[in-house]
């Protein structure tokens, strides 16, 4: 490699962990480059004008989770940092009634009130159980994880201290703890709620982005994982970042380069490269190669484990529990470009519901027919919908008294069983239309335009492996020790100088940026011994 | 937007200072004229009137009800007999207190309880673990109107609209008829003074309203603002959730949770020994008098007014006496030995104008609790922490004889 090019670390793809990662790296004075596949970075977490004045969040489209260390550290205000609280949240139903929940926590009683009475009521218990339980994990969800399988002392003692910090919780708060490992999130809800309208206003969050309904197992995690942020301190709630997720990735970007790390796009890695077992470098896909004692892949764990480096390099039993771990993306997106903001029957005229997340999908029997139709191996054909019509909060979203309309769509199996997303995009796009019709009256006259993105298009544009938006499912067997991998889960790969920071690492996806600055720490701390 | 009260109405055109708040999600004035003062004053030398409709209300009906508040509350509901309300508390297992409230036995096994809080499901769920059969508690927070009559003229108020209220002794309840609206009266009140509650169909909020008005004329009355409701209940030695304790549902550590005994509610438990009630939270209740492990005690606080003058005169300025009333902590130390030495804090503070000096409810350990312990209490003069002395004192700091004077014999 002679006259190769030479860094201190290269970071491999332009996400949001990539980005803090390098940003962390260059920080601590690495001559750092980043390259990215594509012509821009941000990963998932872009957006793109793909019509004259309408910025379309193509894939992610909020933020709750992102470390509030990474906005200090890497000073991201300065470069343009701004989240918009999302204040409203609408949850209708199809018989004409609604929840249309606001800032004012006494409203909001009433606003359930009408539906439910205890129901008001044992919201304020469940919210309140759900902050002191994220409260509790937090701690760790801001280090690095313990090593299960070490028989190093001080692994085994940071697991011991694990083990005695969870013994240790107020019991309410680990009995709820081991609810969300244990119960679905239906059951949990059926504890606390009676109106199937207000259930579903909590099932969304157990299955966003996941292969699993509100009756599986799997739904209590994934939504206590959706709670896990906050928005100015306020627990589990979510924001819009000015100029959508793509507006924070520009700002991550600016971070890099104001520390000094590079960034170099069109630039997607084919190899990395490594001998005896120490990584060199990489080469790219033209050929040319770069070289550096550090190598920090920012793609899932397939990418990271069984393409970027040849597998029959590795343990066995790593191969195997990446061969295992389940990607099974489920979701889509429909965002539409429209003439104006649709109007739901009794609050015409009102455009403030759409200043959050929309959730369509009013109870808990609709999520479940939903989630039949993927098991089927087809896409819903009535979906679950997470909307949110970002201009009514971002002007700068489209042009004056339009709108842009972002809608999350579940389900929509990688896997079809008789047919191929290629052929599925514009029956997908028409369904997903035809249901927000049946909740807002004359939805389809208002749309200039639909981009339909299937989670083989996530596959394809981003890198996700089937499209699974978190880099890999936010299961028990996939989070915390286990992710990727049990003994594999801090950052570090079995090739000396190449780690992993994207959200198939510990804490998960989200945009919490946590994998990107964990794995610097880790990183940092390894240079430093 | 807001709710509005089944008054709302007429209160609205009343407001001269165009300020309104919010109370559980209700429009709320805070006071209706510019001198707050005015509306204090009516309290203690005329008759105000108050909308605490914001409240929520529940009904308890059927052979079981009795059964479930007796688990529920932690003072003895046997002591509400038919006609009588009490003023209680609820705690949470844990022998945290949940709520205080008054609840009354308007007839027999039919009992009305306002909250500050919701409280439907915790109550009907304390039922269905009891698997109480006979029992029903309903929410008829929106099928009432209530209305505070409260202050020296408050009988001679009531008294013409009815005659319910004569025999009425303090915390007694009467159903009645005003204006040909039924209407439930109490001998009860937030104030510390002589007064009554009535609670009244919202359809019939108005006519209630205004025969009310038109009774009072000739007496002054007021109506009042959620300020002055505060401001007198200091006096009275009444704590406020919210302002003095918060309610342990919705603590993060046991830290910002209240005993009843840290409350200084120790005396609704002055029976425990003679009876086996089985409430909740009682076994905590018992370890905590046992073991002696209150935390502190809430207990009233005057301030020395020559001290209080001094630390401001001394700087240059006014002493702050123009109602004064602040639900911000403010921090208590040991006198003497050595400086700032941290000992508890105030949770509620007002300058009383009818009392001439500034007074406290505060928290302190149990060796500073005794009347007459002297302590510092941190001001802020022009800006510079400045400590005054301060005494322990029985409560209430204000408590008339009217308050629980027989009416049907003379009274005031």
């Amino acid at each position: 490699m002679a006259n190769a090019e030479r860094y201190d670390a290269i970071v491999i793809g332009g996400g949001h962990n990539g980005l803090v990662n390098a940003g962390y790296l260059a920080r601590a004075g690495l001559n750092t480059l980043v390259l990215e596949r594509r012509h821009l970075v941000g990963g998932a977490a872009i957006t793109e004008e793909l019509i004259p004045g309408f910025k379309f969040t193509t894939f992610s489209y909020a933020i709750s989770l992102i470390r509030p260390e990474i906005v200090q550290d890497l000073e991201l205000v300065k470069h343009g940092m701004m989240v918009l609280p999302l204040i409203n949240t609408f949850q209708p139903g199809l018989d004409g009634e609604y929840l249309f929940l606001g800032a004012d926590s006494d409203a909001n009683y009433h606003e359930i009130a009408r539906i439910s009475i205890e129901d008001a009521e044992a919201s304020r218990d469940l919210d309140h159980l759900i902050a002191r339980l994220a409260r509790a994990l937090k701690p760790w969800m801001d280090r690095i994880p313990p090593n299960s399988r070490s028989s190093d002392p001080a692994d085994i003692a940071q697991v011991a201290e694990l083990r005695d910090y969870m013994d240790g919780l107020d019991p309410e708060v680990r009995g709820l703890m081991q609810k969300f490992y244990d119960c679905s999130a239906a059951e949990i809800l059926d504890e606390y709620f009676e109106n199937d309208l207000v259930k579903s206003l909590y099932a969304s969050s157990g299955i966003i982005g996941s292969k699993c309904g509100p009756r599986d197992k799997e739904s209590g995690l994934v939504w206590l994982f959706h709670k896990m942020g906050d928005y100015d301190g306020e627990p589990g709630h979510w924001g819009f970042h000015k100029g959508g997720n793509g507006g924070f990735t520009q700002v991550l970007a600016r971070a890099v380069e104001a520390f000094g790390g590079s960034i170099r796009t069109n630039a997607g890695v084919e190899r990395v490269l490594y001998e005896d077992g120490r990584a060199v470098g990489v080469s790219l896909a033209d050929g040319s190669t770069i070289e550096a004692d550090l190598v920090v892949s920012a793609l899932d764990p397939r990418q990271t484990f069984t393409r970027l480096v040849d597998p029959a390099d590795l343990p066995e039993d790593l191969v195997q529990y990446v061969s295992d771990y389940k990607f099974q993306g489920t979701a889509a997106k429909v965002n539409f470009a429209l003439s104006g903001v649709p109007e739901f029957p009794g609050l015409e005229g009102r455009e403030d519901m759409f200043m959050g997340f929309t959730n369509l999908g009013p109870s808990i029997d609709y999520l479940e027919e939903a989630f039949a139709d993927c098991k089927a191996g087809r896409f819903s054909r009535r979906p679950f919908l997470d909307c949110c019509v970002q201009s009514t909060l971002d002007p700068d979203m489209s042009p004056p008294g339009k709108h842009i309309m972002s809608c999350f769509v579940m389900y929509a199996p990688y896997h079809l069983a008789e047919s191929d997303w290629d052929s599925e995009r514009e029956n997908l796009g028409d369904t997903v239309q035809q249901t927000i019709e049946e909740f807002f009256p004359g939805f389809s006259d208002l749309v200039l335009h639909r981009e339909i993105v299937t989670p083989l298009d996530i596959e394809k544009i981003v890198g996700l492996s089937e499209g699974n938006i978190f880099a890999g499912e936010l299961f028990e067997s996939q989070l915390f020790l286990n992710r990727p991998a049990p003994g594999w889960n801090q950052y570090r790969t079995p090739i000396a100088g190449y780690y992993q920071c994207g959200s198939g690492t510990h804490p998960g996806g989200c945009i919490t940026g946590g994998p990107g600055k964990l794995a610097a720490e880790q990183i940092l701390g390894d240079r430093s011994r | 937007m807001p709710r509005m009260t089944p008054f709302q109405p007429r209160l609205e055109p009343l407001n001269h200072t165009g300020v309104w708040k919010h109370w559980s999600g209700y429009l709320v004035a805070p006071q209706y004229q510019y001198s707050l003062n005015a509306e204090y004053y009516s309290v203690r030398n005329a008759v105000s009137v108050l909308d605490t409709s914001p409240l929520f209300k529940y009904r308890f009906t059927g052979a079981d009800a009795g059964a479930l508040l007796g688990r529920a509350m932690a003072r003895d509901i046997g002591g509400c007999g038919v006609g009588r309300a009490q003023y209680t508390c609820w705690c949470d297992t844990r022998g945290y207190v949940l709520q205080d409230g008054v609840v009354m036995q308007v007839a027999a096994g039919e009992y009305w309880l306002t909250a500050a809080d919701p409280s439907l499901r915790h109550f009907r769920n304390i039922g269905r673990e009891m698997g109480l059969a006979d029992v029903s508690v309903e929410d008829v927070s929106n099928d009432f109107g209530i209305l505070a009559v409260q202050g020296p003229e408050a009988h001679h108020v009531i008294s013409q609209l009815t005659d319910a209220a004569d025999p009425l002794k303090y915390f007694g309840v009467a159903q009645t008829t005003i204006a040909g609206c039924p209407v439930t009266v109490s001998r009860t009140g937030y104030t510390g003074d002589l007064g009554y509650e009535l609670w009244i169909p919202s359809a019939d909020a108005l006519t209630v309203w205004d025969a009310l008005m038109v009774a009072g004329k000739g007496h002054n009355i007021t109506p009042i603002g959620t300020t002055a409701l505060k401001m007198v209940r200091v006096e009275a030695g009444l704590l406020l959730m919210g302002a003095d304790f918060h309610t342990s549902r919705f603590a993060w550590v046991d830290a910002e949770r209240e005993t009843p005994h840290e409350l200084g509610w120790g005396w609704m438990f002055s029976k425990l020994a003679q009876d086996d009630r089985d409430f909740i939270g009682r076994s905590a209740i018992e370890a905590e008098i046992a073991g002696g492990t209150s935390r502190w005690k809430t207990v009233g606080l005057g301030v020395d007014w020559h001290d209080y003058e001094r630390v401001y005169t001394a700087a240059g300025i006014v002493p702050p006496r123009h109602e004064i009333y602040s639900e911000s902590t403010m921090s208590i130390y040991r006198r003497g030995g050595k400086e700032w030495d941290y000992a508890g804090y105030a949770s509620s503070f007002l300058s009383s104008s009818l009392l001439r000096k500034p007074i406290a409810l505060a928290k302190l350990p149990l060796d500073l609790c005794t009347a007459g312990s002297e302590v510092d209490l941190e001001v802020s003069v022009i800006r510079q922490p400045k400590n005054v002395l301060a005494r322990v004192e029985r409560m209430p700091f204000f408590n008339p004889s009217r308050k629980t004077a027989l009416m049907s014999e003379g009274g005031v």
